[in-house]
């Protein structure tokens, strides 16, 4: 690993003034909560920064708070905490079980809320130093020619890696909100809005601009009569990221659904909510017969590329099956 | 982190003042240096083992503040004002720990490169949650990989322990 200058941030303030300092100076540097992931990029000089900006030793930004309206998740609280937080796992369990499926108990042990959702992206083409992809500024996504079992087949081209974090899809499922500081000042944004395809920029995953950090999620309280669920499938049972994963929270009464809000992840390059499976289900009554059909248009227009048609089909019935356990 | 940063010539050393194995220990390290090389190179603790170097077999497990890491991916610094468990300190004054016992008893490892790991992240399973189910110890233990495939031993052994230790 190349070799590089740790800063200990002292607050908020002082990280995104680094941040914008550095970028005015074209020197490369970054930000770090848990470093579990960006240390790996490190250690495959796929990134080499000069300036590292540890995030970790800003004061009180690590809290789990539960408000009247929802909870409050400092940028620093860590996947293993949002897991095992008991409030969190009665009221938003989706969340506590996408935290508990993400990586291994190492990782959530040192990864942060806030990195999970920045993390580039694991495909194996651009995590290698041996291939200069389209991400890294190369000509091409190697996965069309090459091996892209793992890859998107919704919302992709011309990169089609899968946005790899766990919570996300949940956190989108649960409408939930991102705070970001920069040199401007604070914004807070829908999370589905935070994540950008790569028609939009392939070259990043989010909308963060050069200075900017981000400090806080929000997610509302569920409303009453609402019932989630949550299911990541993997090619094995140890840790492994998701081939498919759906998050689905869905409002009914006597069976027939107000609201339903349907995320998938492992299937595009952002957590994709299927809008017109949700515009299908409201007002009618949740069986075998919808489920299948939501699950069905949830899919439709996916492009899949030739080595990861199977993923089709495994959503659908993941689909299903998290409609009928959600009334 | 009680002590300000300091810089020798062109590179940044960090001091660092944390517990190790119960016992204050105090080094200077380089922004850059893994905690598992310091661990292993500079404090000769060899028990952990450096294996697949990216986070996803488990034999490289530190305990950090009680809770398992990958020390592989874990800045040497990290663990300033920290407390640190090796697989040296597991055993108390010569005494083997329940779990290393249970180890020896039920044929818990075949080659043993996986071991140190299995037995610090099944510490902290077992410290947290005295009772765990096969499903919970699995789930804990998902970021610890066998080569050997050992895995019935290991969980035998594992539930061996925390009977033991719940007696
Ligand atoms: C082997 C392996 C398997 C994994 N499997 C999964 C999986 O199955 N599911 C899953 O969800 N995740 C998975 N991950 C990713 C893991 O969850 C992340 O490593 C972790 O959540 C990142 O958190 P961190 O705090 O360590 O981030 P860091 O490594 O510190 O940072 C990650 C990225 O986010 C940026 N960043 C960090 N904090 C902020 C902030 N506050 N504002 C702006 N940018 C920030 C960093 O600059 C960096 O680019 C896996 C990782 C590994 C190494
Ligand atoms: S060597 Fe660190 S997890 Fe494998
Ligand atoms: S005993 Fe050989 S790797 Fe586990």
């Amino acid at each position: 690993m190349k070799s590089f200058e740790n800063i200990d941030a002292k607050s908020v303030k002082e990280a995104v003034g680094l941040l914008s300092k550095f970028h005015q100076q074209k020197k490369l540097a970054a930000v770090v909560g848990g470093g579990s992931e960006f240390l790996q990029l490190m250690k495959d000089h796929v990134v080499e920064p000069d300036y590292v900006i540890n995030l970790k030793t800003i004061p009180g930004l690590d809290y789990i708070r539960e408000e009247r309206g929802g909870f409050r998740i400092g940028a620093l609280a860590k996947l293993a905490d949002i897991e095992e937080h008991a409030a969190i796992r009665d009221k938003l369990l989706i969340l506590a079980a996408a935290a508990g499926d993400a990586a291994s108990p190492q990782i959530r042990n040192a990864g942060t809320i806030a990195g999970n959702l920045c993390q580039r992206p694991f495909c194996w083409y651009f995590r290698s130093s041996n291939f200069t992809c389209l991400r890294k500024g190369g000509q091409s996504c190697f996965t069309v020619t090459g091996d892209g079992r793992f890859h998107a087949i919704l919302g992709a081209g011309p990169s089609y890696i899968v946005h790899p974090s766990d919570t996300a899809p949940a956190l989108v499922a649960l409408g939930a909100q991102i705070k970001i500081a920069g040199p401007a000042g604070e914004k807070n944004i829908p999370l589905e809005k935070f994540f950008l395809l790569p028609s939009v920029d392939y070259r990043r995953e989010n909308i963060l601009n050069p200075g900017e950090i981000v400090t806080e999620i929000f997610v509302p309280m569920p409303k009453a009569g609402s019932k989630g669920f949550h299911h990541k499938l993997r090619e094995r049972q140890a840790w492994d990221h998701a081939i498919v994963a759906v998050d689905t929270i869905v409002e009914s009464s006597g069976g027939v659904v107000r609201n339903a809000h349907v995320v998938m992840g492992g299937v595009a390059p952002i957590p994709w909510r299927a809008t017109k499976a949700e515009e299908f289900l409201r007002g009618k009554k949740l069986d075998e017969a919808s489920a299948k059909q939501a699950g069905e248009l949830a899919l439709e227009g996916a492009k899949p590329l030739k080595d990861n048609v199977y993923k089709i089909k495994l959503a659908q019935e993941l689909i299903q099956r998290g409609l009928l356990a959600s009334v | 982190m009680s002590k300000p940063m300091t810089r020798h010539a062109d590179v940044q050393t960090i001091p660092v003042s944390f517990t190790l194995n119960g016992r204050l220990q105090e080094i200077d390290v380089e922004p850059n240096e893994l905690l598992l090389d310091m661990v292993r190179d500079r404090l000769g603790l060899t028990g952990a083992k450096r294996s697949c170097d990216v986070q996803v077999c488990g034999a490289c497990t530190l305990l950090v503040d009680g809770r398992p890491v990958s020390a592989c991916t874990t800045l040497a610094f990290e663990v300033r004002g920290r407390s640190v468990m090796t697989i040296e300190g597991l055993a108390d004054d010569g005494k083997l720990h329940p779990l290393q016992e249970a180890f020896i008893e039920h044929g818990g490892f075949q080659c043993g490169f996986c071991t140190p790991g299995m037995l610090l992240a099944s510490k902290a399973l077992l410290d947290e949650n005295p009772n765990p189910t096969e499903a919970e110890l699995k789930h804990f233990m998902h970021g610890n990989i066998c080569r050997c495939t050992g895995y019935k031993k290991i969980v035998e052994s594992i539930m061996a322990a925390a009977k033991k230790m719940r007696a």
